[in-house]
Order: C-alpha cells, then sequence, then structure tokens
C-alpha cells in the first residue's frame, strides 16, 4: 500500500495513478477508513492511499536457498575465501589466488570463466586484473522492530527519501532506509544520525514507530554503476552492469554488479547466457522457468517453525536454547547438521545467521551462553572456543544493537554487560594466559 | 449495578487518593537492590527510623560474589590481586570516582558490618586477609572477586592447588556445561574432569530454584550423593552448580559435603543465580526483623519537598499506595536496570528528583552518539557507564548550580558518576562502601 500524510506533495500524489498505469502497474485508490481498518497502526493525518500488489522476501532465506540450490547443482562453496590475485597470460586468467581468512590458507582454482559478481567490492577485484570500475557505494541503514506493526508492505507516496517503507517480516517490520555515499563498502555502521532521521520520517506515516521497541540496525551498501547525477545518488539509475573483461583484454573475465534483489535472477540468467556464450554452450537458461525450490537447511530462518515443532514434539528433554525465539536443543542439532552438509564451519554467528538464535529481545544476552555450553556437551566446541565465539558473537549482535540504546534495549544492554563482563569477564583477555600467572603469589 | 470503564476508574482512583495511608520516618532508602539493602541495614544498625521502597528484583542478578576492586586501568585489564593497592592506585588517577570519597576504615567497616550480618543469617562469607580470590565462572573465565559464599570457598583453594577436581552437572540445566569449564581451563588444569547425572526424581528441564528447593530435603541428598559417589576415584574436590538449598544453605552444603567425604564447593550459574536470591531472601526476611520498614513492591511515583521538615514521597505500583513523609533520604535507585536512570533518544535523566546527570564528553548532551564504542567489548568501556550523579563530598547529589540540590538526600551505588562498575569489577564495593558512608553523612547530620 502506498500512503501520503498531511503535508506531503499533493501534485506528485495526483499523478501517481497514471505513472503507475503507464508502467503496467495495477494501483486502485483504497477509502482513508478503509485503509486504516486495513493497517490500523497508520497515522490519522492520512490524505490518500493506493493498494498495490506487493510481497516481501525473507534475505536470509532466500540467500540460503539459493546456495542450497547451487551446491545441488554441483556447485562448490567457499567461505571465508578472499580472492588475492589472478594470474593472467594471454589474455586470460591462467588462475585465480585465494585466501581462507580463518585459516591464512593460500591456495588457488583454475577456471575457464571468472565470474566477479562480488556486488560492492566488484572494483576491488577487478583492479587485481588491472581493470579500473568506477562504482558509487550508497550506503543504506534500515531498521528492525521487536514487533511486526503492519499486515502488508506500507510505502510513503512521495519522491524517494528516507524512511519510506516498511515492511513486514515475520514476527517484525523493517523501516528504512537511508542513502549515504561512502567512500568504501568496508567498516561501515548504521550510524546513530541515520537511525533518528528513519524514525523521524517513519513516524509520520506510523505513529507507533515513535515509541516501538527497535530490536536491531543494520545497514549494506550499494553498488551503483549508473553515471552520477549531482548529490542524490537515489537518482543513480538501480540498472546492472554485465562487463564482458574481452574489452579490457581478459576474455574470460565477466564483472557483474549493480541492479537491485527484483533483478537479482534476471541478472544471473544474463550472466549465465554470457558465461555458456564463452564456453560455447547452447541450452536455454532455466532461471526464468525453474522456481528456487525451498532447502531444509534454510527453513530455520521462519520465525514459526522452531517453537512449532517443539510444541508438536513435546518432548520435555528438548530444552529450549533460545527462549525469546523458542529455539529448542533439537532445532540446533537440525540446523548444525544442515551446516555440516554445506562444509560450513560452526560457530555461534554461522547457528545466528540461520536461524531466530540471538535475534529476540535479549539480543543473545543467554542464548549465546547456553548454546555455547550445548556444543561443548555435544562434543562439537574444545578447548577455549566457546569464549573466542562468545566474543565476536555478542560484538557482531552489538554492531546493530549499538545506534538503537536508549529506553528498554539500552536496560538490556546493561544487563548484557553486567553479565558477560561484569562477571565472565570476557573483556578482560587474561583467561588466554597461563593460569599461573593469574593466580596470587604464594 | 456495576460501575464500568472510566467512570468506575475515576471514581476507584479518589477514592484511593483520598485513602491512602500515611507513615512518618526519619529516614528513607529508595532502592531494594545491593545498594538499598546495605543502606537499610546500616541505617539500622544505627537505629535510625527507617523506610525502605523498591521492586527488589535486581537483587536477584547478583551473582552472590562480592566484587571490591578488580581491575584498574581498565583500558589496560590490569588485574588486581590486592584490591587496596588497586584502589589506592584508582584513587591518585581518578579523584572522582566515588571511592576517592570514602576513607578507608570506613569501606572496611561497612564490608565487615555487611558479611557479618549475613553470616549471622545463615550466609557466612569467605575472604582473605587483604587479598582478592579467584574463582571460575561458567564459562571457564577465572574470575577475581573480593569475597564469595563460604559455599564457594574450596572452589578457590581447588583452582589454587590445580588439584584433581570432579564438576557435576546435570541433565535439562541448561548454561552450564562441566565439559565448557573443562575444555576451556584444561591446558593450565589438566586435574579437572567433570560428568552429568540426572538430578533425583526429575526429568525435563531444571531450574536452579527448584533444584535448590528439592536438595533442602535430607532424601533427595542422600540420593545426589549416591550418584556422585561412584565418580569420586582419585578426586580430591567436587564442584557443583549452585543449588545447594535457598533458605539453608549452609546445612545443605554440610551434609552433602560430610556424605561425599570430599571439600565441596559451588559454581554460580547464569544469572539469576540462587546466591542472588539467596541475598534477596536473607535482607527481605531480616530487614523488617531489625525495625526496617519495607515497602518492596512499591516505587516513589512522586516527590515534595517542604523545606526543614524533609520530603513527602508518593509510592505505589501505579496508582500512589503509601504516602511517606521523611526528614532525609538515599537515593539508591540504581542505573538504568534498576530505574534510577532512564534515556530516551537524546538523554538521560535521573527518574525521581529530575537531579542533573552528569554526562561526558559535556559538548555531546543532548546526542547519545557519545554513548557507547563501536565495539561491545571495547577495553576503553563505554563511556554512559561513568554517566550519572555527582555528588558533594558527604555524598550529596548536586544539583546544576554544583551545590548540594537538597541538604538531606544522599545518593549511593551504581547512580554515583564517575565509575565503571562493571568494567573495574567493583559493583558490591561501591554499593556497600557509598550506602555506609552515604547513612553515616546522614547521621551526623542529623543526630545532633
Amino acid at each position: 500500500m502506498f500512503v501520503a500524510v498531511q503535508g506531503d506533495d499533493e501534485n506528485y500524489i495526483a499523478d501517481f495513478p497514471l505513472l503507475c498505469a503507464q508502467s503496467g502497474i495495477a494501483a486502485h485508490p483504497v477509502d482513508l477508513n478503509e485503509a486504516r481498518n486495513l493497517e490500523p497502526a497508520l497515522s490519522d493525518k492520512l490524505i490518500a492511499a493506493y493498494a498495490v500488489d506487493d510481497a516481501a522476501v525473507d534475505p536470509f532465506r532466500l540467500t540460503l536457498d539459493n546456495i542450497a540450490q547451487a551446491m545441488d547443482t554441483g556447485a562448490g562453496l567457499f567461505r571465508f575465501t578472499r580472492v588475492a590475485g589472478f594470474t593472467i597470460g594471454q589474455s586470460k586468467i591462467a588462475a585465480t589466488q585465494l585466501i581462507n581468512t580463518q585459516t591464512d590458507e593460500e591456495f588457488q582454482i583454475q577456471a575457464n570463466v571468472v565470474v566477479n559478481a562480488a556486488g560492492a567490492w566488484a572494483a576491488q577485484v577487478a583492479v587485481l586484473a588491472d581493470i579500473p570500475i568506477h562504482i558509487i557505494y550508497s550506503k543504506g541503514s534500515l531498521l528492525v522492530t521487536q514487533n511486526r506493526l503492519a499486515h502488508r508492505v506500507v510505502n510513503r507516496l512521495r519522491l524517494a527519501t528516507d524512511a519510506d517503507i516498511l515492511v513486514p517480516g515475520g514476527t517484525v517490520s523493517i523501516l528504512g532506509t537511508t542513502s549515504v555515499r561512502t567512500p568504501t563498502p568496508d567498516a561501515i555502521y548504521p550510524e546513530i544520525e541515520e537511525i533518528d532521521r528513519i524514525i523521524e520520517e517513519g513516524v509520520m506515516m506510523i505513529p507507533a514507530l515513535e515509541t516501538t521497541r527497535y530490536i536491531r540496525a543494520y545497514c549494506g551498501v550499494r553498488p551503483l554503476v549508473g553515471s552520477e547525477n549531482g548529490d542524490d545518488d537515489r537518482k543513480v539509475s538501480r540498472g546492472y552492469a554485465l562487463i564482458d573483461h574481452t574489452r579490457d583484454k581478459v576474455e574470460n573475465f565477466i564483472t557483474i554488479t549493480g541492479g537491485k534483489l527484483t533483478t537479482y535472477r534476471f541478472m544471473a540468467e544474463k550472466t549465465a547466457d554470457l558465461v555458456c556464450q564463452q564456453l560455447g554452450i547452447g541450452q536455454p537458461c532455466q532461471t526464468r522457468t525453474e522456481p528456487l525450490p525451498a532447502s531444509a537447511s534454510a527453513q530455520w530462518t521462519d520465525p514459526g517453525l522452531a517453537p512449532r515443532q517443539w510444541m508438536k514434539q513435546n518432548d520435555p528433554d528438548d530444552l529450549l536454547l533460545c527462549e525469546c525465539e523458542m529455539v529448542s536443543q533439537n532445532s540446533v542439532d537440525q540446523i548444525i547438521t544442515g551446516m555440516g552438509k554445506l562444509n560450513i564451519p560452526l560457530t555461534l554467528e554461522a547457528i545466528g545467521l540461520r536461524s531466530r538464535v540471538g535475534k529476540g529481545p535479549c539480543q543473545g544476552t543467554f542464548c549465546s551462553q547456553r548454546v555455547a555450553a550445548y556444543l561443548y556437551d555435544r562434543g562439537m566446541f574444545n578447548d577455549d572456543q566457546g569464549l573466542a565465539n562468545l566474543r565476536h558473537f555478542l560484538s557482531e549482535r552489538w554492531r546493530g544493537q549499538h545506534p538503537l540504546l536508549w529506553d528498554v534495549s539500552l536496560i538490556q544492554s546493561e544487563l548484557q554487560e553486567a553479565m558477560h563482563c561484569g562477571f565472565f569477564g570476557l573483556e578482560l583477555r587474561h583467561t588466554e594466559k597461563p593460569l599461573d600467572e593469574q593466580l596470587p603469589d604464594k | 449495578m456495576l460501575l464500568h470503564g472510566s467512570l468506575y476508574r475515576q471514581l476507584l482512583r479518589s477514592y484511593l487518593m483520598d485513602n491512602v495511608p500515611e507513615i512518618h520516618c526519619d529516614l528513607l532508602v529508595i532502592g531494594s537492590g545491593m545498594t538499598g539493602m546495605a543502606a537499610a541495614l546500616f541505617a539500622a544498625n544505627r537505629e535510625i527510623d527507617t523506610v525502605q521502597v523498591g521492586l527488589a528484583g535486581e537483587l536477584g542478578f547478583a551473582s552472590g560474589f562480592l566484587d571490591l576492586l578488580g581491575v584498574h586501568p581498565t583500558e589496560e585489564g590490569r588485574v588486581w590481586d590486592r584490591p587496596w593497592d588497586g584502589i589506592d592506585s584508582l584513587v591518585k588517577s581518578h579523584p572522582r570516582h566515588p571511592y576517592a570519597r570514602l576513607d578507608k576504615k570506613d569501606m572496611q567497616a561497612a564490608l565487615s558490618d555487611f558479611t557479618s550480618f549475613l553470616e549471622a543469617n545463615g550466609l557466612p562469607y569467605h575472604t582473605e586477609p587483604d587479598r582478592n580470590l579467584k574463582m571460575i565462572t561458567p564459562v571457564g573465565t577465572i574470575k577475581t572477586t573480593y569475597a564469595v559464599p563460604v559455599t564457594v570457598k574450596n572452589g578457590v583453594r581447588a583452582i589454587a592447588e590445580k588439584a584433581p577436581c570432579l564438576i557435576v552437572d546435570f541433565h535439562g540445566l541448561k548454561g552450564f556445561s562441566g565439559q565448557q569449564i573443562v575444555e576451556t581451563l584444561k591446558k593450565t588444569w589438566p586435574k579437572l574432569i567433570t560428568r552429568r547425572i540426572s538430578f533425583p526424581d526429575t526429568t525435563g528441564e531444571l531450574f536452579p530454584e527448584q533444584m535448590a528447593f528439592s536438595i533442602e530435603q535430607p532424601g533427595r541428598r542422600a540420593e545426589l550423593a549416591a550418584a556422585i559417589i561412584p565418580h569420586l576415584d582419585r578426586v580430591r574436590y567436587v564442584g557443583l552448580p549452585a543449588i545447594l538449598g535457598l533458605y539453608r544453605p549452609i546445612t545443605v552444603f554440610d551434609d552433602l559435603q560430610r556424605r561425599l567425604d570430599r571439600p565441596l564447593f559451588e559454581i554460580p550459574t547464569m544469572p539469576p543465580s540462587i546466591n542472588g536470591l539467596r541475598l534477596k531472601n536473607i535482607f527481605g526476611q531480616a530487614l523488617p526483623r531489625r525495625g526496617v520498614r519495607t515497602y518492596y513492591q512499591h516505587k516513589i511515583l512522586s516527590v515534595g519537598y517542604r523545606d526543614s521538615r524533609g520530603f513527602r514521597f508518593d509510592a505505589g505500583w501505579e496508582q500512589p499506595m503509601l504516602t511517606i513523609f521523611s526528614k532525609g533520604a538515599i537515593l539508591a535507585s540504581g542505573r538504568f536496570i534498576g530505574g534510577g536512570l532512564a534515556a530516551d533518544r537524546k538523554q538521560v535523566r535521573e527518574t525521581i528528583f529530575g537531579l542533573p546527570v552528569h554526562q561526558t564528553p559535556v559538548h555531546l548532551t543532548g546526542d547519545r552518539s557519545g554513548w557507547h564504542r563501536k565495539s561491545f567489548l571495547d577495553p576503553k568501556g563505554h563511556p554512559i557507564n561513568r554517566f550519572g550523579l555527582m555528588t558533594d563530598h558527604k555524598l550529596r547529589p548536586l544539583g546544576n548550580s554544583g551545590k548540594p540540590t537538597y541538604p538531606n538526600l544522599f545518593a549511593a551505588g551504581s547512580i554515583l558518576a564517575h565509575q565503571d562498575w562493571v568494567r573495574e569489577k567493583c559493583g558490591a564495593g561501591l554499593a556497600i562502601t557509598t550506602a555506609y558512608a552515604a547513612v553515616k553523612a546522614w547521621y551526623r547530620l542529623n543526630s545532633r
């Protein structure tokens, strides 16, 4: 649904249905009372509402399903692996040098064709083959609410700016997004000033955004490959760039970047077509006809699944390790089995990415240690791996908590620090010293 | 006919407002965490006519360890084995730290009065003269602390000796894994082993509180001992999660230790732990016996000041249920968890009196971007943890003028500025010693 409130540009509102029609998008005016019946959280200052076809994706699940399908059809996946360089000879990449960032292990792959689909990092990869690509980095920050505030996607009916859209995602709502130019795609954070701007804008559309609890903020970088157009990166085209580097005298190297999530499968098809052309394969691409199948290992991102399964099995020995999101030992076992099949290294963070663990109101304060203890019980953590995992997991959660620490979230973070620093002393590294050195001299 | 809706509520409210009981006292202690409990105790020791209000939830999160000073400077992570030397160093480099306001003899008296009280109420504490202790946590780290319940004492010895030691844990008790502790410490303590057993007569999930109730029955202890005994071959110490009784821990502890014929110790579990609940119970029961009038489901809803006659407080849950007239007050309302401080997107405020909250850096007042660091475990600590109330040398909170806001209002514990009790490992020490100093200052001012 698209909605406008008092003060929004009335000309834009008036043109909206016509422009939708011209673009082949069905948009139906909705009576204002009816709109507020459908979405009670909407402001009472509504002046226009249009219904459109809309949908939301679970981005965690989409990613995991893609990986699973690729691997089912024979692809290999190397997590935590960075391209260190290319060996180029006779206008071709002969080998790609790789490094495992966790183990520092170096290895290489010789491929007939190399596709650079590194997204915001596409220029950093291409430059290793001595090829310059001009990319503008536009950071967007978003907020996740603790509770879902609307049934459907709610868009602000105006020219694109900050905090235009509230998207449902399972049990939460997601509010965004900003557009801030950054010099690099690395070391970015959702900044406090951005977060406050998002809330202040969002409140005009959904007043409850002023008082609701936010559970997490996050950000990503859009790689924009269009020409620069003044100060507003929103005006840079969201078109994709498919580059055959034959033009740069590297014949078996292709870069695909830019675009949007809505066009990603289309981009993949065009890339695969180019690869097939280079390899001399004539079969048509199936991406547009074959739906992406749901994979077993990705199902745990659904907020309802773990609680449903736990209730149904009704096994008193199946303890809930994450009480906020009701993820039990049994669910964690299945997540780990799924990761094992894909050779994913076992970490608390990897479990968190594939489930709701750490995503509830406690933000990992309790479930982090409960899951760590359980992994020791199962013999899956050894030595002081638990400490490293707790530190890393809580630090990673903190990235998204940091700009949201007021009111209840601040109380929660104080408890988290009291427990993990005050009691456990995780900020101290003394546990890594031999115990003798920690003990008072006798 | 029944009255409904707003009319009913209106009538009820006016009835309650007109019929709120009034009480009078010399000193009101606001807060029922470690600081509030200590302040009420020290006031009772001085036979001050005292009322205490608070929500009594926070103490349940205490580990039961009493930290005095463990780490300073926090950014270096330097751990002190001799806490008083650490305090000397802290006070020298941080002259505005609350410890700098205190007299060392008073601090020692405070700690001693506090632990004597606990001992008299069935929970002796163990300290070593002028020494910090080292004890294991459920994640296998070694915590530096000043005093531990006597049920933990043998653990301190076992670590020091790195003796052959068995950690017992239980099917169904989550967040506590003997395997985790053994694996994390195995390089330095190879003789540490673990066994998992079933807790007598239970299945499914276990909760420390329920286990502690159960184990107070002698029959259960016999069964538990029988389950542990087969694993004691070549074991010199036995460690258990802290579940050994809520009301009579020493009876439970002594009996089980005798049955196992090995020195026994408890390891605190993740909060809320039995160690915190024991403290909460003892204070909840003993303070009224010592003459403190306690109102634990009450918070302060509004304050009026009547010059030389002191304060008028409305206390209750949502509606006023009690009006308290007091000559003076000790503000021990804690920080954000306790509700003494609250924050919106821009400001941190003190919730009861509206006292100015010291924030650093001052130029960022009104902007939360200076509150936290981007890394959770940043050794420098989060600046917001040092926000709080500034006081004079008598621990009276200062107003914007730099003078005490009220002649008879004192502040103690974690609400004070210029300390980071979480990183400095000084939470209980700060609570107990500043409570003592605040009570003493009130007494001196009012007993003449």
